[in-house]
């Protein structure tokens, strides 16, 4: 089987739990206005990769992530599109005893299997990243180009599983950062107990340079990174270590 | 045996009837498994103190480099009269001339290279001392150029093997300064004569002379440094009484030697833990207090920090900011499963706090996965506050060196007063691979250096071809390169021995003799291109291959990629056994570094474009590091690639710098301590040697480029030691910008 791989990082230390081997999948159905990588966006581009020869390639960083506590994240793109190479690759990884986690918006493909695929899935992930863009339909949509429900969906997959996940949140000036936005994903954990912890990330401004390499207008010229003194106040509430 | 009260408290062992300083420590260690709540605030004395040096380092850089220099009186031990930077705030004294920063002249390497660096900075040498040099007694330089072949002079000047040791000291020899301190001058020199009346009474072959006359010299050696405790009203004769003494006999030891010898690199060896046993018992009989104990420490690594060589300054274009690689080995596990972390080895590190960041000494601390946790967080903060710790691997090394090795230079390991070893200086290889592609012909020059062959004909490179002629000019570069170093370590033995040194080194010493390569990423991808993808030459009108055109993608070393990284080990393999095959002076046992420090932006700039598709004269990457911005997997991916080099192949060092923004260690403090230690723990468990690591970003360092004066002790970690930014050249910092810095996504 193989996956279409936009990048490897060997050195991660933002998604998840200690020293994290990143895998970026290349493809993503949706269009968020702050995307740091619009070249993980086609579906077609990346690097094909065998899921032995990939797998291969992670066991050598095992000294790593036992000593850190870490393991693998894989991440993207949106990683759900290829569900099947990453429900792959996860087993192998559970077998070796390797620590999963997968970043992920929620966009599950539909299928008509009864939730089998999906189920195969999250059986090897120890971890999942949520991104929730917006909380609110409408600004979901205006941001995203996708709705929201997918993603509240699959958080509630997540907890009928009782599956360990942090919620991810980017911090966008004037357009994610209301009061009633924030209130909404603070609730959102409070009422999803397999929440542990909210990643709240700022909006920052050092991907647009590759808007600009793709010839993509980007429409958040205006926008100011966020205020370092505005996330450290949301970050009170940290829980990362929580695995 | 007349000790008094010096070894009153201490466990016994074989150390008390024979000379072992390691059996010392490991009947009398305390290693500390807490951290670091229990260290002492500075003092008022050591504040003022260091405020006072300040202002000299800040007229010492003001003034081009130099503050003074003593031109008339010759540099030995116990040469100059007493100095003090400020007696009534020194709680250790000694300085290598009467005044501090005030640079001694050492013509003992070379009378010329004194000459120029003194004239320089505008002094000049009187003439009754060079006409003492150039008539009456010959200098090592003066020996190595009497016997130079035509080829080793060819090499040298073209730059394919560089940064010989033959116009200055050699160094890299470390002394075992413990000894004078456990034992006492009186001691040393009853075993040194019994050295020569027992083991050396016999038949009287070339070694045997040159040996007997070298031990009669270190007993004189350790009368001199006898003198030298005079000047400053102390008796070294006897063994150190307490721990003031202790620091105070270790440190004449190395002035002594130092003044001695102006060697690039003169490590202080592996002092920590031994000074931890006397401080520790002063504090437990009530003689001393955790902040006096910290004040001796201060104080010690203050005068370290003043000690000083004159050079020219072009010098400083190969080694930059002045360096003296005075490296202190640190932590460590014992053979016996403990750790050889004390309190002592905090109160080193505690003193970047007191007197801010600095490249001497060069810190060094000897890691292994089995130290303790509490001392690994200490490790990642300071690493994070100062960037100038470098980290070795302990566990690679013991196995080969025990557990009383120390550092010298940057990353080659001695087990002190017992191993000693003739610094073998660089060969460029890449440099060497356009040799084999030219006929032999310089590609900057066209001059004929190597033996003439016929040149590589075909428009394309063929790799199977190229190998095999690299091959063969290997073989002659090896010869070449081993009799070199023969014959200068031949006459700095004969012309400027360092006998104190030595005398603190037992008489049956065991000799490395340690050679390098640069540039092993240039070639290891230059290969990898000629595989991979089609690499064209360009040649110019005389036909020499001056430029390559690379069509296509090849893999890279730096990325854990299977297909470069193996041939880059073999590369490494292939050479030292080339070495091996050239018997080296006095039966030395050969190793090999990667190793650069910041010569190689000077390397590259001596070398022509190369078939990876770097350009004439851009540097080369530092140590074993992939080529800058070629490394594309993050920072642990090159790791994986630099493990790969055989440790075995390389016993003297592979060095590898990483530069780290701050949050690529992770989001909050508490992550970052733990991934610090993990990297590491990672790395070596994987059995790699050696890291520089920078925790800096980028915009720092450019902010430091263009306003030195708002970051004086701004200091960095580059191949094997620390600087401080503001003493690199502009090429070398704008190198040091252009590395890869991993940063988190
Ligand atoms: S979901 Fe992620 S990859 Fe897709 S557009 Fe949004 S930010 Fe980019």
């Amino acid at each position: 089987m193989t996956g279409r791989i936009h990048s490897l990082e060997s050195f991660g230390t933002a998604d998840g739990p200690g020293i994290r081997f990143v895998v970026f999948l290349q493809g993503c159905r949706w269009r968020c206005r702050y995307c740091h990588n619009p070249d993980t966006w086609a579906l077609q581009g990346g690097k094909e990769m065998e899921v032995d020869a990939l797998f291969g390639t992670l066991l050598r960083y095992r000294s790593w992530f036992d000593a850190s506590g870490g393991g693998v994240t894989v991440s993207g793109g949106e990683p759900l599109l290829q569900a099947a190479f990453v429900t792959e690759l996860f087993g192998r990884l559970k077998h070796a005893g390797i620590h999963t986690a997968l970043d992920t918006n929620g966009d599950w493909p539909e299928e008509s299997d009864g939730g089998r695929k999906l189920e195969a899935l999250l059986s090897v992930t120890d971890l999942v990243l949520l991104d929730i863009k917006h909380p609110d339909s409408e600004a979901h949509l205006a941001l995203t180009g996708a709705e929201a429900a997918s993603t509240l969906h699959f958080l509630d997959c997540l907890r009928q599983r009782s599956l360990p996940t942090w919620l991810r949140y980017v911090v966008v000036p004037g357009l994610t950062d209301s009061p009633p936005a924030i209130a909404s994903i603070r609730r959102l954990k409070d009422t999803h107990p397999n929440v542990t912890g909210i990643q709240w990330l700022p909006y920052h401004r050092m991907g647009i340079f590759k808007w600009h390499e793709a010839g993509i207008p980007y429409t958040l010229e205006e926008v100011p990174a966020a205020d370092a003194a505005f996330m450290d106040r949301l970050r009170d509430n940290s829980a990362e270590d929580s695995r | 045996m007349e000790t008094g009260m010096a070894w009153e408290s201490f466990a016994g062992g074989r150390w008390q009837s024979e000379t072992d300083v390691r059996d010392f420590i490991v009947k009398n260690l305390t290693p500390h498994d807490g951290d670091e709540t229990f260290l002492a605030p500075v003092t008022d004395r050591t504040a003022q103190l260091w405020a006072q040096c300040a202002v000299l380092l800040d007229r010492e850089l003001a003034g081009g480099g130099v503050l003074d220099i003593d031109t008339e009186t010759i540099s030995g031990i116990n040469s100059h009269p007493a100095g003090y930077i400020d007696k009534s705030l020194e709680t250790v004294v000694g300085l290598q001339t009467d005044a501090p920063l005030k640079r001694a002249v050492n013509p003992f390497g070379g009378i010329r290279l004194a000459v120029q660096a003194a004239h320089a900075y505008g002094k000049e040498i009187p003439a009754e001392i060079t006409d003492l040099f150039t008539r009456l007694r010959r200098t090592h330089n003066d020996g190595v150029f009497s016997a130079y072949t035509q080829d080793m002079k060819r090499a040298r000047k073209s730059g394919v093997i560089t940064g010989l040791p033959d116009a200055y000291g050699r160094g890299r020899i470390i002394g075992d300064y413990r000894r004078v301190a456990l034992y006492g001058t009186e001691k040393l020199i009853a075993a040194k004569q019994t050295d020569l009346d027992v083991m050396l009474d016999r038949d009287m072959d070339d070694e045997t002379i040159r040996l007997r006359e070298e031990v009669s010299d270190q007993i004189q050696a350790l009368h001199d440094l006898e003198e030298l405790g005079k000047t400053y009203g102390f008796n070294l004769k006897k063994p150190a009484a307490d721990a003031a003494e202790a620091v105070q006999w270790i440190y004449l030891s190395f002035l002594g030697s130092v003044q001695e010898t102006n060697g690039a690199a003169n490590s202080i060896g592996r002092i920590s833990t031994f000074l931890d046993i006397y401080l520790e018992r002063d504090l437990k009989s009530g003689r001393l207090s955790e902040t006096e104990a910290q004040e001796l420490i201060d104080q010690l690594i203050i005068k370290l920090r003043l000690i000083r060589h004159l050079r020219t300054p072009d010098y400083n274009d190969l080694f930059a900011g002045d360096p003296l690689w005075i490296t202190e080995s640190l932590g460590g596990m014992a053979q016996d499963g403990r750790h050889m972390v004390t309190r002592t080895t905090y109160r080193f590190l505690h003193t970047l706090d007191h007197l801010g960041p600095s490249a001497e000494p060069n810190l060094t601390v000897l890691w292994s996965t089995r130290l303790p946790e509490a001392f690994k967080r200490y490790c990642a903060k300071v690493s994070m506050a100062t960037s100038t710790i470098q980290y070795e691997n302990d566990d690679v090394m013991r196995p080969d060196y025990g557990d009383d090795y120390g550092i010298s230079c940057c990353v080659s390991a001695m087990r002190i007063g017992k191993d000693m070893q003739f610094f073998g200086a660089r060969c460029n290889l890449p440099k060497l691979l356009l040799l084999a592609l030219n006929g032999g012909r310089d590609e900057l020059t066209g001059e004929q250096i190597a033996p003439e062959s016929e040149p590589y004909a075909d428009e394309y490179l063929d790799a199977e071809k190229v190998l095999k002629r690299f091959l063969a000019l290997q073989k002659w570069m090896a010869r070449l390169y081993v009799n070199t170093m023969n014959t200068i370590h031949h006459m700095h033995d004969k012309y400027a021995c360092e006998r104190l040194m030595m005398a603190l080194h037992d008489t049956d010493v065991h000799r490395f003799m340690a050679f390098g390569i640069a540039g092993l990423s240039v070639v290891a991808d230059s290969f990898s291109a000629m595989r991979h993808t089609y690499v064209r030459c360009v040649r110019d009108g005389g036909g020499l291959i001056t430029d390559f055109e690379i069509l296509g993608e090849f893999p890279k070393f730096g990325n854990d990629d299977d297909r470069v990284d193996l041939p880059a080990a073999e590369l490494v393999r292939g050479f030292i056994s080339e070495l091996r095959k050239s018997p080296a002076y006095r039966s030395a046992e050969h190793t090999l570094s990667i190793l650069t420090i910041t010569s190689n932006v000077v390397y590259g700039k001596k070398t022509g474009a190369t078939p990876d598709g770097r350009k004439k004269g851009e540097p080369f990457a530092p140590g074993a590091n992939p080529m800058h911005g070629r490394d594309m997997m993050g920072a642990l991916a090159t790791l994986n690639s630099l493990a790969k080099l055989p440790f075995a192949s390389c016993r003297d060092g592979i060095s590898l710098t990483l530069s780290l923004m701050p949050n690529a260690l992770g989001t909050e403090e508490r992550f970052r301590l733990r991934n610090f230690g993990a990297l590491l723990d990672g790395y070596f468990l994987q059995g790699g040697h050696h890291v520089n690591i920078n925790v800096l970003d980028r915009a720092t360092l450019q902010d430091a480029m263009a306003h030195p004066e708002k970051h004086p002790q701004l200091t960095i970690r580059v191949s094997g030691y620390a600087v401080l930014f503001n003493r690199l050249t502009s090429a070398q910092q704008q190198e040091v910008i252009s590395r890869t810095f991993h940063a988190a996504m």
